[in-house]
């Protein structure tokens, strides 16, 4: 016997949660007991009184279990609302990398001039080493990411996406 | 302005304003505070009553009795660390079966969270996924406003369990009280009333049908008793036969001629066959588990299906519905025997519908064969049953083959009168659930329909029931096997017995007669009636050790994996071993 498993989608959602203690637990822990994924998480309070976190998840799933996730989420007792925007419309989505590289002669001309295309900035910079912070779409940096490896990165943190929906609306 | 109060006995003030009659406890190191608090109340009417179980995980079981049998929201309190992890299986239980529970732990002082002091256990990370929702209270100023919320969690929508974790200081500490207002949740508002256009949605299919089952579960009961009213009332109206969960037994009357009986694996013939033939299937308050459905893509194939549910998570998990409703289903049913009545309906014809279900009742599925010498379970059942109908008793029952027995040949009339593990399936639930819902209700006659092995995993609450006088009885059908497992095996592992055996077991009679109880046994057919009734004329606990065929087996069984025309109506359809898929499943 062998086991199968379901063709999934990617969708990023957007969860408006009260800032309680335990919160992010609550919410990765449901994807982790029921079975779900998660590809990237992200979480900041949007608030003043830094009552309230928006925390963006990317996730795959089937329609069916994408239905039970959203469903699933929303009957936590902290969560204010769910929001699929991959389903709900056209959203914007970023993410920001920080990268760092390290050689000599031709590969840092090469790194700079490859940041400038990918409108990388310069953060960080010693005589045989850049850190960049990059932002876009999840393509554009791994694509940079990519470009990097040959021109000697070193290391790579990225934050995850965070998404917004277009328009005046709010999600 | 009020005076200051320590934590403890804020927490014990919010537990008598909420109007708690009782507690199922066990001290411990970081609940001292509140057991002094719970000591100090004054004598007298509101006066809070703490049953000392023996066991914490029976103090959630006797909790989930207490609730189910009442409505009202049972009450919890252990200390922290095996304290708390003693009442996770409890709480798993309430969460899989909707049971409103509040269970208060006590936790080591603030700052020693994270330290692994003595007794700590991270009660709020391990009970995160078995409860409705949790708490850890650091500031006593919150604690009263916690404690409401608590039991407004626990209560409203869809009922579940909650915890409280009470760091020892936070009891001590002092802080002003008032009387919480009520609960006006800012982010918590389940659903209660469906839209006039959904209930007419379900009154117009419900109309138009020529073959409808009403498939209703455990939300029923959770409603309320005037949901049980109302869905009978809408069985009237509508004429459509009637089959319900196991955890839905009694809110519709087992003598009524539209009752089909239990569906599922362990279900009649005629209510798999109706959900197999339906045109029409409408749920409520049940939740298409995977013991009713049998294998999903033959599940009620012709059939448009209507599902009224107060979790929307419910909606849509394992079966595909036409029609969702997210409503309290006892507002639903009154909505629709409403418009049903306003329309002036007239009862539809179901004469060719119920042609076919009495076909399918004629082939009595539920008949076993008997060789008059050994007593049947079945029989025992049965015999339990004419005994005692006409006290109204609350039957619990431990898990396994005497549950589905009970379920099967016991009839219910009533909602609330029916206690049993459903979702969660925890052997050792049955005794402390008598225990609770006798506290609940002191002059009922209340029978934990136990086997010989589910008995033993919390049989140390014979002493809770002695030390408060409770005369709760317990009848064993006692076959010498964890006969679920056993039939199992022979089902699927060619007989291999694989430590099913109930070996060394104790004489029940006599540890009955340790703790205080009257022990009797059966063990002929003989004895049967005459033992029964001599349960019945002891005024206080019984054991009813009764010796039944060893190896009689609970049909009708629909296989795990198979579809409801499928079903094994006999025992010598069994035998063989069966292939890995049907070896995964559970």
């Amino acid at each position: 016997m062998h086991i199968k498993q379901e063709t999934a989608e990617r969708h990023t959602l957007a969860i408006v949660v009260d800032n309680e203690p335990g919160i992010l637990a609550r919410i990765a822990g449901l994807f982790t007991a029921r079975g779900y994924n998660i590809e990237s998480l992200t979480v900041s309070e949007i608030t003043e009184d830094k009552s309230v976190s928006r925390i963006t998840i990317v996730t795959s799933a089937s329609a069916h279990v994408m239905e039970q996730v959203l469903a699933q989420l929303d009957r936590l007792v902290p969560v204010h609302t769910v929001t699929d925007l991959t389903a709900t419309g056209e959203h914007v989505e970023r993410e920001l990398a920080l990268v760092k590289v390290a050689g000599a002669g031709d590969h840092r001309i090469e790194a700079l001039r490859l940041a400038d295309v990918y409108r990388a900035r310069v953060v960080d910079a010693t005589t045989s080493s850049f850190v960049f912070e990059v932002t876009g779409g999840r393509d554009k940096i791994d694509k940079f990411v990519e470009l990097m490896a040959e021109v000697g990165l070193v290391e790579v943190a990225r934050t995850g996406i965070v998404a917004i929906g277009r328009g005046r609306e709010a999600a | 302005m009020t005076t200051e109060m320590s934590g403890a006995d804020i927490l014990v003030q919010a537990l008598r304003d909420l109007g708690v009659e009782v507690i199922f406890g066990y001290p411990g190191g970081a609940v001292l505070p509140i057991y002094d608090a719970l000591f100090r109340q004054p004598e007298g009417p509101g006066r809070i009553r703490h049953i000392l179980v023996r066991h914490e995980q029976a103090a959630t079981h006797a909790a989930e009795g207490y609730a189910r049998s009442t409505g009202k929201p049972g009450v919890v309190l252990v200390t922290s660390g095996p304290g708390a992890t003693n009442a996770v299986t409890g709480i798993t239980d309430a969460l899989l079966d909707s049971i409103p529970m509040v269970v208060i732990t006590g936790q080591v002082p603030t700052a020693l969270i994270g330290t692994d002091a003595f007794q700590e256990a991270d009660t709020v990370g391990i009970t995160r996924h078995c409860t409705k929702h949790n708490y850890l209270v650091k500031d006593p100023a919150k604690l009263g406003g916690v404690i409401y919320e608590a039991f407004h969690i626990a209560t409203a929508g869809r009922p579940g369990p909650v915890v409280v974790d009470i760091p020892k200081d936070v009891q001590v500490a002092t802080a002003r009280y008032a009387k919480p207002g009520p609960i006006q949740h800012k982010t918590y508002r389940p659903r209660v009333k469906a839209e006039r256009s959904e209930i007419e949605a379900v009154v117009d299919l419900l109309a138009a049908a020529e073959r409808p089952v009403l498939y209703t579960g455990g939300g029923i009961i959770n409603s309320g008793p005037a949901a049980s009213q109302l869905l009978r009332e809408l069985a009237r109206l509508t004429g459509a036969p009637v089959t319900s969960t196991l955890m839905g037994l009694g809110a519709f009357p087992a003598s009524s001629p539209q009752w089909l009986g239990m569906l599922g694996m362990h279900g009649t013939y005629e209510a798999n066959m109706a959900m197999n033939q339906a045109d029409l299937i409408v749920a409520l308050g049940s939740r298409f588990d995977d013991r009713v459905t049998g294998r999903l893509d033959a599940f009620s194939p012709n059939s448009r299906k209507v599902h009224i549910d107060i979790d929307r998570s419910s909606i849509n998990k394992n079966v595909r519905v036409d029609l969702a409703v997210i409503a309290d289903v006892g507002h639903a049913l009154e909505d629709m025997v409403h418009v049903w009545k306003a329309r002036q309906h007239p009862r539809p014809d179901l004469s060719e519908w119920t042609r076919r279900i009495d076909g399918w009742r004629a082939v009595k599925c539920l008949d076993f064969p008997e060789d008059g010498k050994a007593i049947m379970p079945q029989r025992a059942i049965r015999a339990l049953h004419d005994a005692t109908a006409a006290r109204n008793p609350i039957i619990t029952t431990e898990v396994g083959q005497h549950q589905m027995w009970a379920a099967q040949h016991f009839g219910f009339e009533a909602p609330n009168k029916w206690l049993t593990s459903g979702g969660l399936g925890t052997m050792g639930y049955g005794l402390p659930a008598a225990i609770g819902a006798q506290l609940g209700h002191p002059n009922a006659l209340v029978i934990d329909i136990a086997g010989e092995a589910s008995i033993q995993m919390n049989i140390q609450e014979l002493g809770t029931a002695s030390q408060y006088r409770l005369p709760v009885k317990i009848f064993i059908l006692n076959n010498e096997y964890m006969g679920m497992v056993r039939q199992w095996q022979e089902l699927t592992y060619a007989s291999r017995y694989a430590e099913s055996y109930s070996d060394s077991l104790p004489d029940f009679v006599k540890l009955a007669e340790a703790y205080g109880w009257k022990g009797i046994r059966i063990e002929t057919m003989g004895e049967l009636d005459d033992g029964i009734q001599a349960m019945l004329d002891h005024d206080g606990p019984v054991v009813v050790d009764c010796r039944v065929a060893k190896l009689a087996n609970c049909f009708p069984m629909i296989p795990s994996g198979a579809a409801h025309t499928e079903m094994i109506l006999q025992a010598n359809e069994v035998s063989g071993e069966m292939d890995d898929e049907a070896k995964a499943l559970v």
